[in-house]
């Protein structure tokens, strides 16, 4: 954004760097659904997703050193909400009874 | 310039005219409801991410029915899951990330004032983003002549659960996983055909030299949504092609 003055060759340097932990996270993903790990397959998979998530929001979307702070505040806020949806949904049909 | 000497032009007065009142070189690109062009970029990126945020809602609900139904048909969203090409899943998912690398590389080459690496990469994103949509033509082709696809014609017989050779998945509960892959990766792929609109109206700007280091503020913003597009297909990946697949 608006240090693309200053440094020019850097932001590539990170670019190329994150598509490739994202190629690996992918692959890495892959690979270890084929093993058995138990209760951690899904761990390991939803961490490595989550990863992958993180780095594209921070590096591609920009929003590691973004100079609005409203945007860390409606991301952070994005989360919350998801969250409120997704655990009080499962709280609820965690601990019904089902026949 | 201050916000309040900005304010204080009165209404109907040419642009030219007001910015050579106030001394300051007359700027196309600088709409005259914004202070700065950095205060106007930074509003149009705020407003982006605000609708991410509820795009971000919208596949949430989704999401949610999945996990909930995952928790009660573990088994059979198994085996369903497992009938799915994992690897024209991954594939898919490698062909996102390289379009999201093909994103930023344009916004890098407008930041720097490199047109034609711009309209390259743009082409380049918008041929990951058709590639992407091909890959998934043949997955739904392929559960089409399977019989995969819910409805009268949906056939999920005899198929074990992973783990439990002598069980077999009930057919109704693997038709609500099938559901949920074709609502969910639908919806994904219609997110996708709309970025393939957004990017053709990108090319098009970038073609007649709209953007300049200045000014790619589409750019960024068409980015963001391209960049979430990806996000939600690397949360879709491991979730229904890679429930329970090892042997």
């Amino acid at each position: 954004m608006s240090d693309h003055s200053t440094s020019k060759s850097s932001p590539l340097t990170t670019y190329f760097a994150v598509w490739a932990a994202l190629l690996v996270g992918t692959f890495i993903t892959y690979k270890a659904a084929f093993l058995d790990l138990g209760v951690f397959n899904a761990a390991v998979a939803l961490t490595i997703a989550t990863t992958k998530a993180l780095l594209v929001v921070l590096f591609f979307m920009h929003l590691k050193g973004a100079p609005e702070k409203l945007l860390k505040l409606v991301v952070i806020s994005t989360i919350f909400f998801l969250f409120i949806l997704l655990a009080l949904s499962m709280a609820d049909y965690g601990t019904r009874l089902r026949s | 310039m201050s916000d309040s000497q900005t304010a204080a032009v009165p209404d109907g007065v040419p642009s030219d005219a007001r910015s050579d009142a106030h001394g300051e070189a007359y700027n196309p690109a600088l709409l005259h409801h914004f202070a700065t062009e950095e205060q106007q970029r930074d509003s149009a990126s705020l407003g982006m991410w605000i609708f991410l945020a509820t795009e971000v809602m919208f596949f949430g609900g989704l999401f949610c029915a999945y996990l909930i139904y995952r928790g009660w048909y573990f088994g059979d969203f198994g085996a369903a899951s497992k009938s799915i090409d994992a690897t024209l899943g991954a594939s898919n998912t490698a062909v996102l990330i390289c379009s999201s690398l093909t994103v930023v590389l344009a916004i890098w080459a407008a930041q720097t004032a490199r047109r034609t690496l711009m309209i390259g990469m743009l082409i380049l994103t918008m041929l990951f983003g058709l590639t992407f949509l091909g890959i998934k033509g043949i997955e739904y082709k392929q559960k089409f002549e399977e019989h995969h696809v819910p409805g009268k014609s949906f056939s999920f017989d005899h198929v074990p659960i992973p783990g439990h050779p002598d069980q077999f998945a009930n057919p109704d509960h693997a038709q609500i996983f099938f559901s949920l892959y074709f609502i969910m990766t639908g919806l994904h792929a219609l997110h996708m055909i709309i970025g393939l609109g957004l990017f053709a109206w990108l090319l098009w700007m970038a073609w007649k030299g709209r953007f300049t280091p200045e000014y790619h503020t589409p750019l960024e913003i068409g980015g963001l949504y391209w960049h979430f597009v990806d996000i939600v297909w690397i949360y879709l990946f491991p979730l229904l092609y890679l429930i329970d697949r090892h042997p």
